[in-house]
């Protein structure tokens, strides 16, 4: 076979992408995947010579080839590590481009990425069954009687994974604008996630509430759209590409002066849309400047003069690094300088804090052993803390460590730091009111 | 191809999902961390030495050729699978069996990364000296096979200083145990050491009894500079004889100090001729630090013209920084790099730089020199790009002239990489006639099949 064309495969990743590995195999000590599985196959080194293989003409797409490709948690540890510059977790990725755009795909696939993700009123009806299963009482009905012993350990999992739902979603429920309390002194857009929105709620409420707090005009359009990281992760770009034009369409007008988002997958994107757009004649600039007003919450707060609460937290806590926080957005200290503003924490670091958790946004569901084993050691890792309470900034990481800290019995409470900083801010306001009445 | 029959009688030993034979598997077990590349017809798993014994048996009533593999770390390609036939893949031994503090010995399997091994023990206070640079993606069993080295190498010597015992399984499935926790043993010949370094070529290394010190307390690091590499190469022995046995004394030549620059703007100084970075280390923190005055003087006596002192771990770190920047500004440099590997007498490392520039200047590749000076291991590094077949041709050529310079040196071709493949048309220059014979003879005695790594270390009898 002769050496693959990118007229022919746009996706084709090019040459100065793998050329220059020199195999030295120091990946495959960051690889939780290779970590847990010990074959050489599923770690990054494999997977640079499997694209460049491929685009060399020496290997075709083969159902092994795609399971490879997926079984890649994008924990971009890889990427970190290469001591040459290589981005073995970014060349899975394109290979997962170049399969979708070279295979047939899963029947499934486009219903999922075309019909669900872009529709936030269509993810809000599919958590309805949840909802009705929490709400009726179904739900402790269940786990009292033991039946959910009966269902395979896979579904077992998951069903811990979710925490109580809102019962409205919350773009539903939440102002399209919120004046701050006091002087103002930020004009912030803030994005609203679909799982924020759908399922963890209290987060994005405590997220606005603690940035009008701290002087902000909290802006939250109602329309906004997925922001393409699923189907990013599924290999579909030019959907990508869509949504992220939208967005960018619908927060510029604001004229922000930061977009702030509360999801460390969801920051990591809206970060990368000058990236994705940059051969977009018409979009190529507005997309560079809607990414550079790109902040996490913790970053965006840990840069303005934020006000320490004064209601006390007394718990042991840990954090939790999300890939997509500290390896794509360089996000470390912020939250931990974040949660160190609550009075009564205790921090503690655990060991290996930037290790994937295994979650990966869909792993649970398409490589459940991987993703369960790569979690152990997470969870081995927070036990080893002694912590109450894990905080984490991303959505997909939380699901995974409540899942976790029900299969390792590891008993701690799971939060984003924005829940604990908003926890802390009430019950300086219920001191307050204490002593007012007390006063009286 | 392996018969259908014998793909099923391994299955059964180690399970189905640990026999791989699909085209990407094969890719992914064709190489190592050299530029060599040859697929075999099937990987093997086992987890335990009692597996490997079955899988061995198997192998050897089938004339099956065996390549015993661990993280694929290797740089002179002694675990790619020319003749085909079946990588063992190893990396699934890998517990930790025992910590026996009050012996201070370990018992570990093969396939225990070298990096946690260390972590582990140094959680309790204990120590396993040897590091060579691929210590976080390289295993024990390699280490042994290989008989890794690393900077420590100075003071602590290399990893056949800390094998007191080892399992290993014989190409026929036999399953041979060497040595035990004596410290003192000459109870027979020492098979424990034959195997040491053997790359794979004697037996399947399953299990190894290592022995461990007590950790060094105190730590001090230094970065010095030269602008004439005789007086680098002064300075070690100078420090030797003043009675000081540094950890480590690191050396790069001016090559490599302006590689790293031109890549990774560090603020080294791109007109030294040489930096060394020693450090010494102990339980004493007074001794440390007298021990590293000494260093200072005596390096300012021997010409330095700077000696820079860390003060606290971030500035240490700082000065490792741009040791450990080497390989990775290399290989931006250019798509490809052969990592030679020769060990002259300490005395002769100027001579043997010098000598590698003139090749350089020769045949126009560029060289980085960099390596070991307490133990005179040296690393010259030759930058090429193997797709072009002039610069090729030209590199075996330099590969030729720098190992002929090595032996003529009074040294030989590699200090701790081994010999592989790539190193085999100069092992007679070095060894001579004799004890190539012998070797293989050796071999035939562990191997009479001859299928156990073939063709690595020493050419087929």
């Amino acid at each position: 076979m002769a050496q693959r064309r990118r007229e022919n495969i746009p996706h084709l990743p090019t040459e100065e992408q793998y050329l220059n590995c020199i195999r030295c195999g120091l990946c495959l000590s960051a690889c939780p995947i290779y970590r847990e599985t010990l074959r050489e196959t599923d770690g990054p080194r494999a997977h640079v010579v499997l694209a460049r293989k491929y685009a060399e003409g020496e290997l075709d797409i083969s159902p092994e080839f795609v399971d490879l490709m997926y079984k890649c948690l994008d924990c971009e540890a890889c990427n970190a590590i290469c001591p040459v510059g290589i981005r073995p977790a970014d060349l899975a990725m394109e290979m997962r481009q170049v399969i979708h755009k070279t295979t047939p795909q899963p029947w499934l696939k486009k219903p999922i990425f075309h019909g669900y993700f872009p529709h936030p009123l269509i993810q809000e009806l599919s958590v309805l069954p949840l909802l009705l299963y929490q709400r009726l009482g179904l739900q402790t009905l269940a786990r009292k009687l033991g039946i959910l012993k009966l269902l395979p350990r896979q579904l077992q999992d998951m069903e811990h994974m979710v925490p109580k739902l809102p019962a409205r979603s919350l773009r539903q429920v939440l102002p399209e604008e919120i004046p701050p309390m006091g002087e103002e002194k930020h004009r912030v857009a803030f994005f609203l996630g679909c799982f924020q929105s759908t399922i963890f709620a209290q987060e994005s409420e405590a997220t606005v509430r603690v940035m009008a707090r701290n002087g902000c005009r909290v802006f939250t359009p109602k329309q906004v759209k997925c922001c393409g990281m699923p189907a990013a992760g599924y290999g579909d770009i030019d959907l990508v590409k869509s949504l992220a034009r939208f967005n960018i369409d619908l927060f510029l007008p604001l004229n922000p002066d930061v977009i702030v988002t509360d999801c460390a997958t969801c920051g990591s994107t809206l970060k990368h849309y000058g990236e994705i757009l940059k051969d977009d004649p018409e979009y190529a600039h507005k997309a560079e400047v809607f990414s550079a007003k790109v902040r996490d919450i913790s970053e965006f707060l840990m840069s303005i003069d934020i006000r320490a609460p004064r209601g006390e937290i007394r718990a042991r806590v840990t954090y939790h690094d999300p890939c997509h926080l500290v390896r794509a957005q360089k996000v470390r200290k912020q939250p931990r300088d974040l949660l160190k503003l609550i009075p009564g924490v205790e921090f503690v670091e655990m060991k290996e804090s930037d290790w994937c958790c295994g979650s990966a946004g869909t792993q649970i569901l398409t490589h459940y052993h991987n993703s369960l084993a790569v979690n152990r050691r997470k969870m081995e890792n927070v036990r080893a803390t002694g912590a109450d309470i894990v905080a984490t900034g991303c959505p997909g990481c939380q699901m995974q460590l409540t899942m976790g800290s029900n299969h390792y019995n590891v008993n701690v409470r799971v939060v984003h730091p924005i829940q604990l900083l908003e926890e802390a801010y009430r019950r300086e306001e219920a001191q307050i009111a204490d002593e007012t009445s007390t006063g009286e | 191809m392996i018969e259908p029959r014998v793909v099923k009688e391994l299955e059964v030993v180690v399970g189905k999902e640990h026999v791989l034979s699909s085209p990407e598997d094969l890719i992914a077990y064709s190489y190592d961390s050299t530029f060599e590349e040859h697929k075999p017809d099937i990987v093997v798993s086992p987890a335990n030495t009692e597996e490997v014994s079955q899988v061995m048996r198997i192998a050897y009533r089938e004339n099956i050729p065996v390549v015993p593999r661990g993280m694929g770390s290797g740089l002179a390609a002694a675990s790619i699978p020319y003749s085909g036939g079946m990588v063992l893949n190893l990396t699934r031994l890998n517990r930790i069996l025992e910590i026996d503090q009050e012996n201070m010995i370990a018992t570990v399997e093969a396939g225990v990364v070298t990096a946690d091994f260390q972590a582990t023990v140094e959680a309790m206070g204990l120590f396993y000296p040897p590091d060579p640079s691929s210590i976080k993606h390289s295993t024990i069993g390699g280490n042994i096979a290989c008989n890794a080295g690393g900077p420590r190498c100075l003071k602590y010597g290399v990893t056949s200083d800390y094998v007191l015992g080892l399992t290993a399984v014989l190409p026929s499935g036999e399953i041979l145990k060497t040595g035990g926790k004596a410290i003192k043993n000459v109870t027979g010949l020492n098979l424990t050491q034959l195997l040491l370094g053997s790359e794979g070529t004697l037996a399947v290394i399953t299990e190894a009894l290592l022995r461990l010190m007590p950790k060094p307390k105190y730590t001090r690091t230094a970065m010095v500079t030269y602008t004439q590499l005789d007086d680098a190469a002064r300075t070690v022995n100078a420090i030797l004889l003043e009675g000081v046995v540094p950890a480590t004394i690191e050396l790069m030549d001016d090559t490599t100090i302006n590689t790293i620059e031109e890549y990774l703007h560090l603020g080294l100084p791109t007109d030294a001729a040489a930096i060394l970075i020693i450090e010494t280390d102990g339980s004493d923190e007074q001794t440390v630090l007298r021990e590293m005055e000494t260093v200072a003087r005596v390096a300012r006596e021997c010409g330095a013209t700077n000696v820079r002192v860390a003060q606290t771990e971030a500035e240490r770190n700082e000065l490792w920084r741009g040791r450990r920047s080497v390989s990775p500004s290399l290989a931006r440099r250019r798509p490809n790099k052969l990592g030679e590997d020769i060990s002259v007498p300490r005395s002769a490392i100027p001579e043997a730089i010098r000598r590698i520039k003139a090749i350089s200047a020769k045949y126009n590749l560029p060289i980085v020199v960099f390596g070991h000076a307490g133990d005179g291991n040296l690393h010259p590094n030759i930058l090429f790009d193997k797709r072009d077949p002039d610069e090729w041709h030209r590199v075996e050529q330099v590969s030729g002239e720098i190992f002929g310079m090595a032996v003529e040196l009074g040294g030989t071709l590699t200090g701790e990489h081994g010999v592989g493949v790539l190193k085999q048309p100069y092992l007679e220059m070095a060894l001579g006639k004799t004890a190539i014979a012998l070797q293989q003879g050796i071999k035939k005695v562990f191997d009479p099949k001859g299928l156990l790594n073939p063709g690595k270390k020493f050419p087929a009898a």
